[in-house]
């Protein structure tokens, strides 16, 4: 049964090694929204994408993704999941030793028995949508982190995938570059009927772009709620984050010994 | 002074776990390599492109090489031969080392540090990049996708690279022997002809070189999946699979000589 939610997280927890990632986590995420996931980095941020790729197992809980459970299926169920989904990682992660157009149409190649001359359409139209169409003879190499980052973009939606993810997509790109990525996250999931996740620390760029929020800290839920609450939080830990201030309940300083003891300062005062 | 004596035993425990555990991951990593190579064969296209990179770009070391050791071959042997008043036997000394050992050995040689340690820095930046988990996340198994057809490219063009540095050494030897000191041609050629078996002598030689290629693949292929995915990590990983194929290679060679000409 499709609910209104693509994906809903229950009660998981995941460790690894021992060492609590995750602990407690419960998430919804509506069909058709663009929803960020943030936090500082180290909060467990990205080990949420992986738990919903089928990448990780939790130790604890359910991961539902279209109803379906995915720490219940096997690697074939979970290899056929995923090719409904599209990942863009953070520096693209475009295959080197393929062009542009070949990197675009390689799950096309691999997942579907469609003639060469309907992959090329596609793929010119996959590439279109992110204004690279006159890119795709160029090889990776070639490309600014932009570009690579656009062309990430057009290989994550080959197959039109129900669900894209974005891991930091806006991390080292420069202001131009950072706007056409944004613009095209929101484009691309309302044109493809898709739903988003974007995993990010760019409070700017994503307060602007998405739908709701959820803010992670320490491998817990501190905070969800649309753009505006978030702008508004109370929450010391939110506020601190969404207004970028150094020091705060996340502490300037690493923890360390008294700083006079480091110093060796308390000999020579006695 | 107890106390350092257990550090040192709980270290020694440390490193044989651990050597134990990669060796476990190793055996993992090529039965799963064996088993997702359908692909490679369904899609013979894979392979030969990676036949390509490690195998036709290998091919000018290796004959340059092998050319030089059968001159050197061919230089000692006349010596030492000369001495004895039996410079006919050149071609056989020239042609029974390198199709026993030298060919299959020196060759596996150079192709680690050719193409092992170049297949264990691309998948080590492979998985560096995310290429890897990428291709994974594309429903795309990478050990099917990357791994296996390298597997088999390395496999299938170590006996052919041996064989290719034997033929060029025997000229090499010819070369000196022959055309520089004089030796007698005839004698060069029929002595080798009489002398050399194709069962004993050269299927031998081809599986000695099949084992290195399997050997050398597998480790070089296995670093590179292994390495941290960081530049220390991929270089650290590109040494291991030189140092450690160099000596698997010189290992089995004693093994399989030892099984293959016992007293012949």
């Amino acid at each position: 049964m499709a609910t209104d939610n693509l994906i809903e997280i229950t009660d998981v927890n995941f460790a690894y090694d021992r060492r609590p990632i995750l602990t407690g986590i419960n998430m919804a995420i509506p069909r058709g929204k663009v929803v960020a996931i943030m936090g500082i980095s180290g909060s467990g941020k990205t080990t949420l994408l992986r738990l919903i790729g089928g990448v990780m197992k939790p130790g604890q809980g359910q991961v539902k993704v279209d109803g379906r459970l995915v720490n219940e299926l096997d690697q074939d169920g979970i290899y056929r999941m995923r090719r409904r989904m599209g990942m863009l990682f953070q520096f693209g992660a475009l295959f080197t030793d393929l062009s542009v157009f070949d990197n675009v149409a390689f799950q096309m190649r691999e997942h579907t028995h469609l003639p060469e001359r309907i992959i090329r359409d596609l793929v010119m139209m996959k590439l279109h949508a992110v204004g690279l169409r006159g890119a795709h003879r160029l090889m990776p190499s070639q490309l600014s982190g932009g570009m690579a980052r656009r062309v990430a973009l057009a290989r994550a939606i080959a197959l039109d995938p129900m669900l894209i993810m974005y891991d930091e997509p806006f991390t080292g790109l420069d202001p131009i570059s950072l706007g056409v990525i944004r613009n095209l996250i929101r484009r691309l999931n309302d044109a493809l009927g898709a739903t988003s996740i974007v995993v990010t620390h760019d409070v700017e760029e994503t307060l602007e772009l998405v739908d709701y929020v959820y803010y992670v800290s320490d491998g817990k839920i501190v905070a969800h709620g649309t753009p505006g609450d978030m702008r508004a939080a109370t929450d010391p830990l939110v506020h601190q984050f969404m207004h970028g201030e150094a020091d705060g309940p996340v502490p300037f300083q690493y923890p360390s010994a008294n700083y006079a003891k480091d110093l060796k300062l308390e000999a020579h005062n006695a | 002074m107890p106390e350092r004596a257990v550090i040192s035993v709980r270290r020694i425990g440390h490193v044989t776990i651990e050597g134990v555990l990669r060796l476990g991951y190793a055996a993992r990593f090529i039965t799963l390599t064996l088993l997702h190579s359908g692909t490679s064969f369904r899609r013979l296209r894979l392979v030969i492109r990676e036949l390509y990179f490690t195998g036709v770009l290998s091919l000018i070391i290796i004959l340059v090489s092998g050319l030089f050791v059968g001159m050197v071959l061919g230089l000692q042997g006349f010596q030492t031969l000369q001495t004895y008043g039996s410079e006919s036997a050149l071609g056989v000394l020239v042609a029974l080392s390198l199709v026993r050992e030298l060919g299959p050995v020196v060759s596996a040689l150079l192709f680690a540090s050719r193409a092992g340690s170049a297949m264990t820095a691309e998948i080590g930046l492979m998985k560096a990049t995310e290429q890897l988990s990428a291709m994974e996340m594309m429903a795309v198994d990478p050990i099917a996708r990357v791994v296996a057809p390298r597997f088999w490219a390395g496999v299938i063009s170590m006996p052919l690279l041996a064989a290719m540095f034997s033929a060029m050494g025997v000229f090499g030897g010819y070369l000196v022997g022959v055309v520089l000191i004089g030796v007698d041609e005839g004698s060069f050629w029929s002595q080798m002809q009489n002398a050399v078996d194709f069962r004993e002598d050269i299927l031998n030689g081809v599986i000695k070189s099949f084992v290195f290629g399997v050997a050398v693949t597998w480790i070089a292929l296995f670093e590179g999946y292994d390495a941290p995915p960081t530049a220390e990590g991929v270089s650290g990983a590109t040494t291991r699979t030189v140092v450690t194929s160099s000596l698997a290679v010189l290992g089995l060679d004693f093994i399989l000589t030892s099984f293959m000409f016992r007293g012949a």
